[in-house]
């Protein structure tokens, strides 16, 4: 005898908002609200990267060696230092795909990025292009990166 | 008053008038600032020269800020684009003495493998007031 009709219902309510849900989930730990000075101090070389992208261990690595910052000098008072340092570590390594530290601590290093970015799906040359310039260049092809949305349906490769 | 309490005190009052840049929040303020420092009157077209230039590294100023500041430039390695630098293009420029202080003592050391002089940050200064947004 078949369920009854609002038992359905509720059934196939419930599936689609645990649906929904987790789709956001995934987007959900890349969008926590930055502090200002994480994105003063962060976001002006390259866009200020969600905490949730690389694990505590990693974030700490970098904050204490921020004068040998990927080639350059991007050293901070110690007030801002302790600051964002505390910030990171609140929301360290919530993005689900997260549980490794990467070589360098680099997040374009990270196995979750290698398979997201592998050849079949982004060409490697298009690493190359003037328009992307580098991995690190989220926006490139993320338009809403730097509001913490990496949606498929939003990338747009450019020539 | 104890002696710690007038220590303190002294260092304080001592650091603000040795530092002509703590009050500084103007472009023209830390232009004047720089110069005094530097106990020489800024010249324009050095700071053009010292800016475009590579010294003994990979980058000049220019590099990521281009021989235009008061065009967007570009981060050599990111990629990520950067406003204008000349206060004629962008009014956000050197309004606090300390963000200007920190710029130039981490870019510095990237571009020219050592702070800055006074001199020298006189010089770029008095040139990027002259170009006009």
């Amino acid at each position: 005898m078949p369920l009854p009709i609002l038992t359905q219902l509720a059934s196939a309510l419930t599936l689609s908002i645990t649906l929904i849900a987790a789709a956001h989930a995934e987007s959900g730990s890349t969008s926590v609200p930055f502090t200002a000075r994480y994105q003063q101090e962060c976001g002006a070389c390259h866009m200020a990267y969600p905490p949730g992208m690389l694990p505590n261990a990693s974030w700490q690595r970098v904050m204490s060696a921020l004068d040998k910052h990927y080639g350059v000098d991007a050293s901070l008072d110690p007030t801002s230092t302790h600051e964002i340092g505390a910030w990171l570590k609140a929301h360290a390594g919530t993005y689900k795909r997260v549980n490794e530290e990467p070589p360098q601590d680099r997040i374009t290093k990270s196995a979750w990025f290698l398979q997201k970015h592998r050849a079949g799906e982004v060409p490697p040359e298009v690493w190359k292009r003037a328009s992307v310039a580098s991995a690190a260049n989220c926006v490139a092809c993320h338009g809403k990166a730097a509001q913490g949305s990496f949606s498929e349906r939003d990338i747009k490769i450019p020539k | 008053m104890s002696n710690f309490h007038t220590f303190s005190r002294l260092l304080i009052l001592s650091s603000a008038v040795l530092s002509p840049m703590a009050h500084a929040v103007t472009a023209a303020e830390q232009l004047a600032a720089y110069s005094a420092q530097a106990a020489a009157p800024a010249q324009a077209v050095r700071g053009q020269q010292f800016f475009t230039t590579k010294h003994g590294k990979d980058w000049s100023c220019s590099t990521c800020h281009t021989v235009t500041p008061t065009a967007e430039g570009k981060h050599a390695t990111t990629g990520k684009a950067i406003k204008p630098l000349a206060p004629a293009a962008n009014p956000e420029r050197f309004t606090d003495a300390a963000n200007t202080e920190k710029w130039f003592r981490r870019n510095c050391k990237d571009v020219v493998g050592r702070e800055c002089t006074a001199a020298e940050k006189a010089d770029v200064l008095a040139w990027l007031l002259t170009q006009k947004g």
